[in-house]
């Protein structure tokens, strides 16, 4: 399978919307990871480095777009989103303006950097955030057609991506459609929800539990806010009990936000794979991955416990 | 009557109105809108500022930022003078429903240019709108008010860092510099001097002047707009409660609307 790390799509979408002369880039001395130097080399002159400094960068976007251009501003994941939060909240969130954010390197799978670089509680950050949405690719391709869309979005925007290759499981003739969740497998038993690489591991997760005789579904929601309402209410009609799965706490996540949906909506089981309220740590993303239960096996293994 | 007469005889009525703006809301910062006043006339009046208040969205505006929000009825008795909004919705001001909040939201009100509030934000956002027009290749200038308090906020040093590095001469920051905060005197709470030294150290040509002085004001503001090699800074300096005797200096005022009694006396005062 095709390997390749959803942030090298946010360089490579950039230069295709920077076509669009609105369009701004601004990066805090992380352009070369986050990929958003791609679009430095193509249009220097719309490229602008904020230095090591989120706040002011996030500050200056939405000055940029409040005097018409279209931002898009790119740190680590736990940067943009910590550091920078009350700028987001002050001057993106509460004008309503059309940024999109991109932090990059989220999750544990940006491994030896260790806890303080990784990020566990971006998607909860910004999702509880009024007029912000939450977007997390599960692989290059819907990363690019992702940061494509984001052009049309209107509003402020947070796009999450990782530092790891990972598998591409969809077609980059596919369509991204902000709101809309994918059925990657069907299945009758059970049925598991999740987003960026961890869609994978679910496919692969339940294909080990279909050898066992367990049949689950596998959706794939890049849209944690707005949630694919429709997707997962007729999800939870057909299942007793629903798994969601992501690389980030399961405290405010897609795990958060599918339980609060279908907590009123159709309150069937919900578990919560993620991090248990806890911080990373360093190692290779592959040990990060199997110490802290993000492997295929341990996740097929978890949802054959639930389901007894 | 000379032209800066006439803006002292604004200046006179915009602070009337500020006084019972903030006696009808119960609440709101009298001593902060009191100082920032001179200055607010003299861009909008002295033909500093490039406006319209007909079209408060043309491109081609200057931009005012006042990132010691918690100022607006200053501003908001300015803009109704100004034309932007009839003078009667000012007695609305921070009631449900109100455009006037009780900080600047530039969704809800004509003529405001961005919403502050939680202070050190303002700046850095005027600091976009000036890097928006180099890549616009507009001629806009951008002024942005900041209070003396508020450079406490780191964000307010790195939007300064970001001012002098991309050279925005098309940004002129203005402190209100009356030399109080909530908790006190800013020298004590926390130091923040010496201001003109920090700002050069930030690439930014200083000047250092009277804020009631509408001459100073005036001259200034004139010759930091023809700066075209650096980010401007005036360092005004101010009375907290300017206006008002009682008011006047006095810390007690930052955060509290006059009591009937006192808005009697204030505007006796600034007959």
């Amino acid at each position: 399978m095709e390997m390749k790390a959803t942030r090298e799509a946010y360089g490579k979408a950039l230069i295709e919307i920077g076509k669009n002369e609105k369009v701004v880039v601004l990066d805090a001395d992380l352009s070369g990871s986050t990929k958003s130097a791609d679009f430095k080399k193509v249009y220097p002159e719309r490229f602008f480095n904020m230095g090591i400094a989120e706040s002011s960068m996030v500050g200056t976007a939405a000055g940029m777009a409040l005097s018409g251009l279209k931002p898009y501003a790119s740190s680590f994941a736990v940067f943009v989103t910590g550091r920078a939060f009350e700028p987001i909240r002050q001057s993106i969130c509460y004008q309503n303006l059309d940024v999109v954010l991109c932090g990059s390197h989220s999750g544990i799978s940006v491994g030896e950097d260790g806890g303080s670089h990784q990020s566990v509680a971006d998607i909860a950050l910004m999702r509880s955030l009024p007029n912000m949405k939450v977007v997390v690719p599960c692989d290059y391709n819907e990363a690019f057609l992702a940061v494509k869309a984001s052009l049309e979005i209107e509003g402020p925007l947070y796009i999450r991506t990782s530092r790891a290759k990972s598998p591409i499981l969809t077609s980059i003739d596919d369509k991204f459609e902000l709101g809309k969740a994918k059925i990657l497998k069907e299945g009758s038993d059970t049925a598991i929800v999740a987003c960026g690489m961890m869609s994978y591991i679910a496919l692969e997760a339940a294909k080990l539990l279909e050898k066992e005789g367990i049949s689950v579904a596998v959706v794939n929601s890049p849209s944690i806010k707005p949630l694919d309402e429709e997707t997962i209410f007729t999800l939870s009609k057909n299942v007793s009990k629903i798994f969601t799965l992501e690389e980030h706490s399961v405290i405010g996540g897609l795990g958060g936000a599918v339980s609060e949906f279908l907590s009123e909506n159709n309150p069937v089981a919900i578990h919560k794979i993620g991090l248990e309220d806890v911080f990373g740590e360093s190692g290779t993303k592959d040990d990060l991955f199997c110490k802290y239960g993000f492997t295929k096996e341990s996740v097929a293994e978890r949802i054959k416990k639930k389901l007894g | 009557m000379s032209d800066i007469e006439s803006l002292e005889q604004i200046a006179k009525e915009v602070r009337r109105d500020i006084l019972v703006m903030l006696n009808k809301s119960g609440s709101g910062h009298s001593g902060g809108s009191l100082s920032v006043t001179d200055i607010l006339v003299a861009l909008y009046f002295g033909k500093i500022m490039n406006y319209d208040p007909h079209n408060p969205e043309d491109e081609e505006r200057d931009r005012l930022v006042l990132s010691k929000g918690h100022a607006c009825p200053a501003l908001y008795a300015v803009l109704s003078k100004a034309g932007y909004f009839e003078r009667d919705l000012l007695w609305s001001l921070r009631k449900l429903g109100s455009p006037l909040q009780g900080h600047p939201d530039s969704k809800k009100l004509p003529g405001i240019d961005a919403a502050t509030g939680s202070l050190g934000n303002g700046i850095s956002q005027a600091v976009g709108m000036a890097l928006a027009a180099k890549v616009l290749k507009k001629k806009y200038k951008v002024f942005c008010i900041v209070g003396d308090g508020e450079m406490d906020e780191g964000l307010v040093y790195e939007a300064l860092n970001v001012a002098g590095h991309y050279k925005l001469s098309n940004l002129i920051v203005i402190v209100d510099n009356n030399g109080l905060q909530i908790d006190g005197k800013c020298s004590d709470v926390m130091n923040i001097y010496p201001l003109k030294d920090k700002f050069d150290a930030f690439n930014f040509k200083t000047f250092e002047i009277g804020g009631h002085n509408y001459k100073s004001l005036l001259d200034t503001l004139t010759t930091a707009k023809r700066n075209v090699l650096k980010p401007s800074a005036i360092i005004a300096r101010t009375v907290k409660g300017m206006g008002v005797s009682f008011m006047a200096n006095k810390v007690e005022y930052h955060g509290v609307a006059p009591s009937d009694d006192e808005l009697k006396r204030a505007l006796e005062e600034l007959k």
